[in-house]
């Protein structure tokens, strides 16, 4: 036998303390690691997220990280609107003329190219509006290019793909301008097809539904990104919506004025009357500039009235920095305490035994053991235990991971499996707990290196 | 001669700062495969000669030595490994480990000698005590005499030059007393072990050629101040 094995046999002597004691180790661990892993989930599901495939965001003055939450993450209240002619300034090279071309309306200088045109060469400008909901899930008025121009995925390589159906179109002669694609979760969940029609939603879930609906003519694969959970309708359909209209505005004081809010005759759902660009707001433009072109836009974007430009990979990292990375530790922190706590139980459960251990401890003196013998035998105990505790906290901390993915899943769009795994903090678990296993062994270990023999025989 | 202890002298601490005399031997020895029974009375320092020699406690003074070497010197470390090598130990309540079965209590003792654990030594130890079929059981599954019987092949198992026994017929009943007493004794002398054995047992100390009285060895036990306080 060695020192080892005769430390597993005190310890099954006593089944119930060391089980219980382990166990109290186990739940510490398995906190650490769910800690840890959801923490992780969080982490890379954002960072995902934040790499979007355009690098600004433009939409009004006001709270920069709300933007991005509204834009990107489909959650928080949208912020306000920007006109649409503003969006057009954006547009690559005579894209604005073509869009005046194309739409119609008041502009002012309507020959001229964009403001900003000479450095979206090569890039894209996308308007998005957003402010209505389909059931509980965000309506996002877009153009075609949302799917067309951006890409998913890790590496942000991914284009997006259908598992039935197409994206919409500006205009067909089946739908006009009444199409809709939804993401996998909206789908899955209002048990949506091909051929169904959506209802966007006034302002909230339980605001006033539009009677005019959007054929769904796409269902989007999962992307694992939260336009899974995106209702997404043409742009051209939305403005027709009621109430989607936006008023005239005195140029000098702002203000809306009155009964100017008044959307154009149309014959029918299929007519090709659009509405006018004057009449149109954005609530935010996602811009993917020429080269580095991005970082002087943004300077320049931010200097001006009623605009602001964000860098959604900026803000997310802010985020992470302010936010998420320390409650990360102090979870961590605190499921450490759970640790220590279940050391202490170790040290109580082994020192309490040494009572009626010490005439055995005194037994194994005579028969030869030495102080250091049964110092290493206890500190060998306390060890197994916290060991022990720890593997079985760190399998259940992996098991529970899995497990939570029917509801993470969702809404991270990031699947845990059992190996996810954080190479930096997780290997510390293993000398961590050889060190509180052997601290909490420490104390009952001097008690034993103590027992006066002659006495306890 | 195997074991030889001259002017040894122990006392113990009184709770007022005093100290009181327990031991004082001027002369003790046991030749090598000698049986040597030890009487006395309860309370008059059997035990606490038998921790002396083990190396379990100091004296405060004198000499002890073992196959001519001095223990009384050594480190207690040096004495732990002479105890675990050398010596074997017969416990009056038997100690045998409860947590451990009766092989592995034997084991247990090569362990702590820092020898391989040879599993058949362990086993034919056992095996000689007639306990073949009871090997696996642990001490609460063993009847008493059983357990005196593992505590024996355990004292044995390092193959010591001396065997120590304290009053290891105290807890049992006559028939198992002969019996155990017979076990230690041809056990010792199959061996070739030398064994001090501590009674109080008339009937025991029948057994053996060579008696000595503790009292009669002891001047400290004839002075009647310090009998009163031992």
């Amino acid at each position: 036998m060695n020192l080892f094995a005769i430390a597993i046999r005190n310890l099954m002597y006593r089944p119930l303390a060391s089980l219980l004691t382990a166990l109290s180790m186990a739940l510490g661990v398995a906190l650490v690691v769910l800690v840890l892993t959801i923490s992780g989930v969080i982490e890379k599901s954002l960072e995902r997220t934040s790499n979007v495939g355009y690098n600004l965001i433009i939409g009004s003055k006001g709270s920069p990280i709300q933007l991005v939450f509204n834009t990107v993450f489909f959650l928080s209240k949208p912020v306000e609107n920007i006109p649409y002619s503003y969006y057009m300034e954006y547009l690559p090279g005579d894209g604005r003329q073509k869009e005046f071309e194309r739409i119609g309306g008041e502009l002012k200088d309507p020959e001229r190219n964009g403001l900003y045109s000479f450095l979206m060469k090569g890039g894209f400008a996308i308007p998005i509006c957003m402010g209505d909901y389909v059931d509980r899930f965000r309506c996002v008025a877009t153009t075609p290019d949302y799917f067309e121009q951006l890409k998913h995925g890790d590496a942000n390589d991914l284009p997006y793909t259908f598992s039935a159906g197409r994206n919409f179109v500006d205009y067909s002669e089946e739908h006009g301008f009444f199409e809709a694609v939804v993401g996998a979760e909206v789908a899955e969940s209002l048990k949506l097809k091909l051929g169904d029609q959506v209802y966007a939603a006034h302002g909230a879930e339980t605001g006033d539904t539009h009677s005019q609906g959007f054929t769904v003519v796409g269902i989007l694969d999962r992307t694992g990104s939260p336009n899974d959970r995106g209702a997404f309708v043409n742009i051209e359909g939305f403005y027709l919506l009621e109430g989607h209209v936006a008023p005239d505005r005195d140029e000098e004081s702002g203000l809306e004025k009155a009964n100017t809010a008044v959307a154009p005759e149309r014959e029918s759902a299929l007519s090709k009357v659009r509405l006018p660009i004057h009449q149109r707001e954005v609530t935010a433009i996602l811009l993917k500039p020429n080269g580095f072109a991005a970082i002087g836009l943004e300077k320049q974007v931010n200097k001006t009235k009623f605009a602001q430009a964000v860098s959604p990979i900026a803000q997310i990292e802010g985020l992470l920095g302010l936010f998420v990375r320390p409650l990360r530790w102090a979870l961590l922190a605190l499921t450490s305490l759970v640790c220590i706590v279940s050391a202490i139980s170790i040290l109580v459960s082994i020192y309490n035994s040494m009572n009626e251990r010490k005439k055995d401890i005194a037994v194994m003196r005579a028969l030869g053991a030495s102080r250091d013998h049964i110092t290493a035998i206890i500190l060998l105990e306390s060890l197994l235990i916290a060991l022990a505790g720890g593997l079985v906290g760190w399998l259940a901390g992996h098991a529970l991971g899995p497990l939570s993915n029917p509801w993470t899943m969702p809404a991270t769009g990031v699947k845990i499996d059992w190996l996810s795994f954080n190479s930096t903090l997780e290997p510390l678990i293993i000398p961590g707990l050889v060190l509180i296993g052997t601290l909490a062994g420490v104390i009952p270990a001097v008690a034993a290196y103590r027992t006066p023999v002659a006495k306890s025989l | 001669m195997l074991l030889e202890i001259r002017d040894l002298k122990k006392s113990y601490a009184e709770p007022g700062g005093g100290k009181v005399p327990i031991l004082d031997i001027a002369e003790f020895h046991v030749d090598e495969g000698e049986q040597v029974v030890l009487r006395g009375e309860s309370g008059g320092g059997k035990t606490t000669l038998l921790h002396l020699i083990s190396g379990l406690v100091q004296p405060d003074s004198g000499s002890i030595r073992l196959e001519g070497v001095e223990l009384t010197g050594f480190s207690e470390a040096k004495r732990d490994r002479i105890r675990a090598s050398k010596m074997g130990y017969v416990f009056q309540t038997f100690n045998l480990l409860p947590a451990f079965t009766a092989l592995e209590n034997v084991r247990l003792a090569m362990t702590f000698a820092r020898r391989a654990v040879d599993g058949s030594r362990a086993k034919d130890l056992l095996a000689r005590v007639g306990l073949s079929d009871r090997m696996h059981y642990l001490p609460s599954q063993l009847s008493v005499g059983q357990q005196q019987r593992v505590s024996v092949a355990r004292a044995l198992v390092n193959r010591p030059k001396l065997l120590l026994a304290d009053e290891p017929t105290a807890n049992v009943d006559p028939a198992n007393q002969s019996r155990i007493i017979e076990l230690i004794q041809s056990s010792c002398l199959e061996e070739r072990v030398a064994l001090l054995l501590v009674t109080h047992s008339d009937e025991v100390s029948k057994r053996f050629a060579r008696v000595e009285q503790l009292g009669q060895l002891n001047r400290a036990a004839q002075r009647p101040l310090t009998q009163d306080a031992v």
